[in-house]
């Protein structure tokens, strides 16, 4: 990777009620361009990114440019400059489109960049004082994507933003996330492995709540066994394939994976 | 015909009052998942404060006109203070542990009305207020005590404040955001906790008002009158949806009307008895009502 | 979850009988194997008290054997056992209800009811009050517990409210409305009726406070106690082994009940009748506040915030009107006067800073199984 990592995270733990989530998940977000987080279902990738964010209570490091931040709370970690659409995309339902984007506003810290969105997703605009829950899905993506969008944010965190769209929205959200990510780095959590090897540079892979691979984005994707052994998928991945969900408890594959998890 | 007027009059008073209440209670309820039992003693504490301003113990303050409106505010603002100070000193340190919230508050419910009888003692206390309050007027042929309109018009303007409040301030937005997602609020760079001594301070301004003029309506005050509402202000929260200002105040209409109706034409005490089942009813019915949120 | 190792700190029975088993452990150090003897010695000296002329000057107005003072012994007792079965629910399955207060209740009116107006003797009338209490425990516990979460809470209040409602109305007159209803006296045993018998009274609440250990202490290390403690800790977990929480809440919940409908049957016999304010919810409240006092989930906890509460309920009042007191300024004086209200702030207080209550002071931090 070159140049020093925009977000840093070493050894991160996640405890919810007893249970380990997270063992120690390491994960560098290149300076530029998208970094991938990949894993199967229940690997925990929503985990880790909802415990950067300090949404999960954790432990371990967190580094933004060089900042410790992992004793910060959620609101000021964002204020350093984030932008997160959440798997679920949270969008609030009963605010209008206009509410949703106007609560990503961050007061004291620049113009909001309504051109931009606008520029983007013009339907947004259209249908600005449409209560946000009567959206479709992909509309709902778009006032997702486009609230890290409107602030100069450093980091644009985006988790599964594709996920049950449709081919063409798909392909849209794609666009604007390449285009995103000319200025802004960006940390996306992705299954459709036919976007990952579009968008990604880096990528991160986990498995049972730990890092298990690290490298270019490119080089696993080419190799057909690695990709099958760490995201148990084959080499062509149809583009909204929905995996079944993991079965909790320790994956039979998992002592293999770890022997790969210092690469 | 007059006697259904003055119930209806009299059933929209208490309406009014269980609204200023259940306001408060509901958004709170809806932003923090807290169900707030010491908001009773919030309406006592603007209650006593109000009379003890109004009896002559606040300069400038008195039982007749302007007197009385700076009682009143007296009232409200102590209100408003104890529910802000109840939030800092005892909600915020038991951020993320609801029952030891709610615990904590059914602790202030208990200790607040028991410090008040200590002061002034356990009886009701005669509630000074202007001459002009305490009279009927004539409608339809019934003589309406005036006291009922002065609560239906605080609470008809708390309802468009709050209204406004929710809809055109940025604060509104935060706390209607909050009330759906508390977690995505935080993850879009906005200091929740903010808005929770918010809600609480509004809470404890309505519920304090409602004690101040609750005093108009009843005529006295007395340390247990906030604890006794507060479970009609339950039912008015559970049925009006958690966090929604404009259900609370129909719910409360609703729930004063049926109350004075039921209590008048049967026996005496059904009425309170419905209202209550009621609550049980909608629990079991539809217990998203105080559950679950949308997202 | 698996069943606790007893605390080293604590005693492994709670009756004498219990005690004398050889349950101590072997190895452990002599001072250690008298310390699990406390309790055995505690129920002697509870046991022998009526025959006391010690006086506790402060504690208790007169010495201990008098009436007066072996009246609030015994209702100390009564509300620590109260406390102790409420906690049932409370700290060893995690349901928060604001409706116990109803089948204590249950239990005394008809009681009285059933003597007064059916004009059966005393046991029979306790007997049958019973289980009207665990009756009604059942029929409302078995629609509460439908929801859970703050709206079970809410559900039982409701419920509670609306016994409080109707003792308060006195429809046709069978509750008495305020007054209550006194227990006719040619009812009672003679050995329960007048001043002079108190002692049995007293002996009555401590049977009723050695049942109540006993019963908790048997259903929490049952199988069924077992499965309360992992729905108190992880509802969905419980669901997912294949247990269907219902049922076992349901249990829990008549289990508490007919335990407070004989605490109210002691508690009528105790006061000579049966009263509303202990239909009401703050009845429930000040259960809750002895409990979490004591200390939650606790095996003493909550019989020591019982008996603390009711004692300072009972002679703060008389304190605050001594000239000891009188004399304090009033800063001092005010919140004295109020028990309740000392009560309410330690509760508080409690909450915010000593999770675990009083049981928790003196002793290291607990380790959890």
């Amino acid at each position: 990777m070159s140049g020093e990592p925009l977000l840093a995270v070493r050894d991160l733990a996640v405890v919810i009620g007893g249970r380990h989530i997270l063992h120690g998940v390491d994960l560098d977000v290149a300076p530029s361009g998208v970094t991938a987080l990949l894993g199967r279902n229940g690997a925990g990738k929503t985990t880790t990114v909802r415990a950067v964010l300090g949404l999960v209570p954790r432990t371990g490091s967190v580094r933004l440019a060089g900042e410790e931040t992992v004793r910060l709370p959620t609101h000021l970690l964002v204020r350093r400059g984030i932008g997160y659409a959440p798997e679920d995309r949270g969008v609030f339902a009963g605010l209008t489109v206009a509410e949703n984007l106007r609560l990503a506003e961050r007061p004291g810290a620049g113009e909001p960049a309504y051109d931009l969105v606008h520029e983007l997703f013009p339907e947004l605009k259209a249908r600005a004082r449409q209560p946000a829950g009567t959206l479709s899905g992909g509309q709902q993506q778009m006032v997702a994507i486009g609230r890290t969008l409107l602030n100069g944010n450093r980091l644009i965190i985006a988790d599964e933003p594709t996920k049950g769209l449709a081919p063409r929205v798909v392909t849209e959200v794609a666009r604007v996330l390449e285009r995103a990510a000319r200025a802004v780095p960006v940390l996306l959590v992705e299954q459709n492995l036919a976007l990952v090897r579009r968008l990604a540079g880096h990528c991160a892979v986990l498995a049972d709540g730990r890092t298990v691979h690290r490298g270019p984005a490119a080089d696993l994707l080419a190799d057909p066994d690695a990709t099958r052994r760490l995201l148990g998928v084959g080499r062509r991945t149809a583009v909204t394939e929905e995996h079944p969900m993991a079965p909790p408890g320790p994956d039979p594959s998992s002592a293999a994976q770890a022997g790969k998890a210092g690469a | 015909m007059a006697t259904v007027v003055l119930l209806a009059a009299t059933g929209l008073g208490l309406g009014a009052l269980y609204f200023l209440v259940a306001a408060g209670l509901s958004l709170i309820f809806g932003l923090m998942d807290v169900l707030n039992f010491a908001h009773g003693a919030l309406l006592s504490i603007g209650a006593y404060a109000t009379w003890w301003a109004a009896s002559g113990h606040l300069p400038g303050a008195g039982s007749g006109g302007a007197g009385f409106v700076l009682a009143v505010c007296f009232g409200t603002a102590v209100g408003t203070l104890a529910a802000v100070v109840l939030e800092l000193a005892l909600i915020r340190p038991l951020y993320g542990r609801p029952r030891e919230q709610v615990l904590a508050t059914v602790g202030v419910g208990l200790a607040v009305p028991a410090l008040l009888s200590a002061i002034w003692g356990p009886d009701a206390r005669p509630f000074p207020g202007p001459a002009a309050l305490s009279g009927t007027f004539g409608l339809l042929g019934a003589r309406i005590p005036v006291n009922r309109l002065v609560l239906l018009g605080a609470a008809a303007v708390v309802l468009l404040a709050l209204r406004l409040f929710l809809g055109r301030t940025r604060h509104g937005l935060v706390v209607r955001a909050g009330v759906e997602d508390r977690a995505m609020v935080t993850a879009l760079g906005i200091d929740v906790r903010r808005a929770f001594t918010l809600v609480f301070a509004i809470g404890g301004a309505a519920a304090a008002l409602g004690g101040a003029l609750g005093g108009l309506y009843y005529g006295s005050v007395d340390p247990g009158q906030g604890t006794s509402l507060l479970i009609f202000a339950f039912v008015v929260v559970v049925m009006g949806g958690m966090g929604s200002v404009a259900g609370a105040a129909l719910a409360a209409v609703g729930v004063g009307l049926v109350q004075q109706f039921a209590n008048y034409y049967t026996t005496s005490g059904l009425g309170d008895l419905a209202v209550v089942v009621l609550l049980a009813a909608l629990l079991l019915l539809r217990p998203r009502g105080i559950t679950g949120r949308l997202a | 979850m698996t069943p606790a190792a007893t605390p080293a700190t604590t005693p492994a029975a709670s009756t004498r009988k219990a005690a004398a088993s050889p349950e101590a452990d072997a190895d452990a150090p002599p001072w250690r194997r008298l310390g699990r003897w406390w309790p055995a010695l505690v129920l002697v000296a509870l046991v022998t008290a009526p025959f006391s002329s010690l006086s506790l000057p402060g504690l208790l107005d007169g010495p201990i054997g008098s009436a007066g003072s072996l009246q609030l012994l015994a209702l100390c007792l009564v509300f620590g056992a109260l406390a102790t079965g409420y906690d049932l629910l409370l700290g060893h399955t995690g349901l928060l209800s604001f409706g116990h207060a109803l089948y204590f209740a249950a239990g005394s009116y008809s009681t009285e009811l059933i003597a007064a107006e059916a004009g059966l003797p005393f046991w029979p009338s306790a007997v049958l009050g019973v289980l009207c209490g665990v009756a009604l425990a059942w029929a409302l516990g078995s629609v509460a517990l439908r929801v859970s979460g703050i709206a079970f809470s809410m559900v039982t209040l409701a419920f509670a409210q609306a016994g409080s409602i109707l003792v308060e109305r006195d429809p046709g007159g069978v509750t008495g409305g305020e007054e209550g209803r006194a227990v006719p006296a040619d009812k009672l045993p003679a050995s329960l009726a007048g001043i002079d018998h108190t002692a049995n009274l007293y002996w009555i609440a401590l049977a009723y406070l050695v049942l109540t250990l006993a019963v908790v202490r048997w259903a929490v290390r049952s199988p069924t106690g077992r499965v309360w403690e992992g729905i108190r800790d992880n509802e969905t977990r419980v669901e997912v082994l294949g247990l269907r929480p219902y049922g076992f809440k349901l249990v829990a919940f008549v289990v508490a009940g007919a335990l407070a409908a004989v605490g109210g049957v002691v508690h009528l016999l105790l006061t000579g009748g049966a009263t509303p304010q202990t239909t009401t919810s703050d009845f429930t409240l000040s259960l809750l506040v002895m409990v979490v006092l004591g200390g939650s989930g606790s095996r003493w906890g909550p019989l020591l915030g019982g008996v603390l509460y009711t004692w300072a309920d009972h002679r703060l009042g008389d304190l605050a009107g001594s000239d000891a007191v009188s004399g304090l300024p009033s800063v001092l004086r005010v919140p004295l006067s109020q028990p309740l209200f000392l009560l309410g702030t330690l509760f508080v207080v409690t909450v915010v800073a000593l999770p675990g209550g009083l049981t928790r002071l003196g002793r290291r931090p607990r380790v959890r199984a």
